[in-house]
């Protein structure tokens, strides 16, 4: 199995929180207004398909492209295009947005009907016009994932169900309300995409969603349960890869180099639904939770609903309020301004008191080296570190930097809390400089 | 500890409750039971060098940082963790200003003017015991002999590694400690709990210890010697529990921390059987300690996916 004297990989015993674990997921009633940012998804942001002023329906086309890389968007609501304008992300940048006034109706859109698939391509393009990204937090467009040049390259799909990050679980909630969707959604990429090996990883904090999926899977060919040790970060993609099937994606590999495609739990849902139903991705479970959120819950909220909302329709904040993130706390985006709306990717929204998040006083890297034992892709954050100060971008290149999936394990555990993670960032940059600079040579 | 106003702005927003205080906090508490072995076996002036090293590694730390202005490093605790380990390394009959100079060669010279915590090139207390025992030989070998019957007989006496031919020394009277020797070395059964503790309470793992006593053992086997008096005499308990498992001079992976331990206990035995000076320990560390970065440039784990070269 794992070999220790090449990489300890550890990971981080981080504290589960999963306090949701049971609370059924409780749809949020339609927002007056919604806003869509132009870009929920890695890669090219889309161009707005309508004018201010414009009638739309639920599930019409609000944002198209033409690039590969990206996934359309659609409105969550029946109502009036108010405003074009531009959305600050979270990082900072800003992207053209939507703004649409619910008429409270959510009428659908005519041209909402099951896709008619019959063949691989077909497959394809209802992928990609359902609107699909990734939903377990990063957002790529699921169309691009599974579209490829040669089917033999690929001989298994794992299913993401591990969900590591603390407080998350929606897509727990998935397995426990949604599970013949699941199976459904295998069953449809084994047959487009002819995979015979399915192997569905899910972390063992999780025993009633994980018995739910073996009684699932009972009399399947080709997929299996696999059950993951509750140690974060067995979600993340390469780690779940090695773990499940044993094969290593090469330095800035993607699964397809050795023969997988990873696919989130709710995500596979989403798509059988939208086989069945031809509703595009117009809304999300998200888990609510956090110690300053007085109704901790799973919620399904449209798209494009403002935080605040959410936030509200939870009861609240309570507390001294540090601050509000989505996704979860290993990983998760800031939000600095509560009325940016909900994204495709986003999971959870979560309130975190002062106390949990108030940055602590640094202090001098003692090499305790506890940041290389728990990397779960096996570098050396404190020697990379060194090689940041020394501002080295050999360095940086040499101990592989670009590997960093910035999981956050190795700030997480510094005694000398130490911005670790944040580090590897810098790394990262310093990193693309040197490239930059040997091909300008 | 004191907090800043900042919110965490990056991923990750939460973090374990680590720190380093608490990991020193630690070490002190496992080197405890070796401190009351020591009054135990060498009477309360054992205690008093303890003290006074202590205090004098904290007063030259907080005295180096105030006049450097630098931030005061005081309430991380590693300067007493260095104050208590160098006192082990002295005889209980050392005089006092000895072992204040020790406490400035440790903290001043090799750890603060290397940049202080987590900088220093070789573990701060076995530097001071070297400049001590090279300097003061004499004293530094003044050992006090433990006599249960009443008092302890301060004449230099040898240590079992000294008298080479004492094997008739009870396997178990070495164990327990109750022999001649610098103050914290001699109670093993002291110093094993303290390691234990250390394990147990994840500061350290068991990997360099083990290795380092290890290959002592095997090479007094293949040397003819008798390998558990080996294991129990002189400095090498204390020195493969608490001074080879320090952070910063010791390597990171587990590959790296075998080639330190296989080192440690070859250069041990090397001095102990074939050298003039009878233990070698101290020096074993420091010379491994110098050897580090280039161990740890070697051992590196490999990154998931970069194993192969292209």
């Amino acid at each position: 199995m794992k070999n220790v004297f090449k990489r300890a990989a550890k990971g981080a015993h981080v504290p589960h929180h999963k306090n949701t674990q049971n609370s059924t997921t409780v749809d949020m009633p339609v927002p007056a207004k919604i806003l869509l940012p132009m870009q929920q998804h890695i890669g090219a942001a889309v161009v707005p398909v309508v004018k201010e002023g414009d009638q739309v329906f639920v599930g019409t086309v609000v944002g198209q492209s033409e690039s590969p890389l990206s996934a359309p968007i659609h409105s969550s609501v029946s109502g009036t295009v108010t405003a074009l304008g531009e959305a600050k992300m979270p990082n900072g940048t800003k992207v053209a947005a939507v703004e649409i006034t619910s008429d409270g109706k959510q009428t659908l859109d005519p041209s909402i009907a099951p896709p008619q698939v019959n063949d691989y391509d077909s497959f394809i393009a209802a992928v990609r016009a359902s609107g699909l990204v990734g939903l377990g937090g990063a957002g790529f467009p699921t169309s691009m994932k599974l579209k490829l040049k040669d089917l033999s390259m690929v001989d298994t799909l794992i299913v993401n169900a591990a969900e590591c990050e603390p407080y998350l679980t929606a897509d727990n909630r998935e397995i426990m309300e949604n599970s013949d969707a699941i199976l459904a959604g295998i069953h449809a990429v084994q047959k487009w995409m002819g995979i015979k090996n399915v192997i569905i990883g899910i972390e063992r904090n999780k025993p009633e969603a994980m018995d739910k999926l073996f009684d699932l899977i009972k009399g399947e060919q080709g997929i299996k349960v696999k059950p993951l040790p509750a140690v974060y970060p067995q979600g993340a993609e390469k780690v779940l890869i090695e773990v499940c099937t044993g094969r290593e994606v090469p330095r800035r590999g993607l699964p397809l180099n050795v023969g997988c495609i990873v696919m989130n739990v709710s995500s596979i849902a989403f798509l059988a639904d939208y086989l069945r139903t031809g509703m595009p991705l117009i809304s999300r479970r998200l888990t609510v939770d956090g110690d300053c959120i007085a109704k901790p819950q799973n919620v399904r909220a449209l798209i494009g609903t403002p935080i605040d909302d959410v936030l509200a329709f939870c009861g609240g904040t309570k507390g001294d309020l540090g601050e509000v993130i989505t996704g979860g706390p290993m990983m998760g985006v800031l939000i600095e301004d509560t009325s940016f709306p909900i994204l495709k990717q986003n999971n959870g929204v979560l309130a975190l008191p002062r106390n949990e998040v108030l940055l602590p006083e640094v202090q001098p890297c003692i090499h305790c080296g506890r940041c290389i034992d728990c990397c779960p892709v096996g570098l050396s954050p404190c020697v990379i570190a060194a090689g940041v100060d020394a501002n080295d971008p050999q360095e940086v290149d040499r101990l592989q930097v670009d590997t960093c999936m910035e999981c956050g394990c190795c700030t997480y555990v510094c005694p000398a809390k130490r911005p670790v993670t944040e580090t590897m960032r810098r790394a990262k940059v310093l990193q693309k400089k040197a490239k930059k600079g040997a091909r300008g040579k | 500890m004191k907090q800043s106003v900042l919110l965490a702005k990056d991923a990750p927003h939460i973090r374990d409750n680590s720190s380093t205080q608490r990991i020193m906090l630690d070490v002190i508490i496992a080197l405890c039971p070796a401190a009351v072995a020591s009054a135990i076996i060498f009477g309360p002036r054992a205690l008093l060098v303890i003290g006074v090293t202590t205090f004098a590694s904290v007063a030259f730390e907080y005295l180096y940082c105030y006049f450097m202005k630098k931030e005061n490093p005081v309430g991380d605790l590693s300067a007493a963790v260095t104050g208590i380990l160098l006192a082990f390394n002295l005889p209980s009959t050392i005089p006092l200003w000895i072992a204040v100079l020790g406490s400035f060669v440790s903290i001043v010279i090799v750890k603060q003017l290397f940049g202080g915590l987590g900088r220093n090139f070789a573990n701060p207390a076995i530097v001071g015991r070297i400049v001590l025992a090279v300097s003061f030989a004499g004293r530094m070998t003044a050992y006090a002999y433990p006599k249960f019957d009443g008092g302890v007989d301060a004449l230099a006496s040898a240590t079992p590694l000294v008298a080479t031919q004492h094997a008739d020394l009870p396997l178990l009277q070495l164990f327990l400690g109750a022999h001649g020797g610098v103050l914290g070395e001699t109670c093993a059964a002291a110093l094993i709990l303290g390691g234990i503790y250390l394990v147990v309470r994840r500061v350290i793992t068991p990997t360099i210890p083990l290795a380092y006593l290890g290959t002592v053992a095997v090479i007094s086997l293949l040397a003819g010697q008798e390998p558990l008096v080996q294991l129990l005499s002189g400095g090498l308990m204390l020195g493969a529990i608490f001074m080879a498992t320090d952070y910063a001079t010791s390597p990171y992976t587990l590959t790296g921390k075998l080639v330190y331990g296989l080192g440690l206990g070859i250069i041990t035995c090397g001095i102990r059987f074939w050298a003039t000076s009878a233990e070698g320990v101290s020096y074993a560390i420091l010379l491994m300690n110098l050897l580090v970065p280039y161990i740890n440039r070697h051992t590196l784990q490999k990154p998931l996916g970069g194993g192969k070269k292209k």
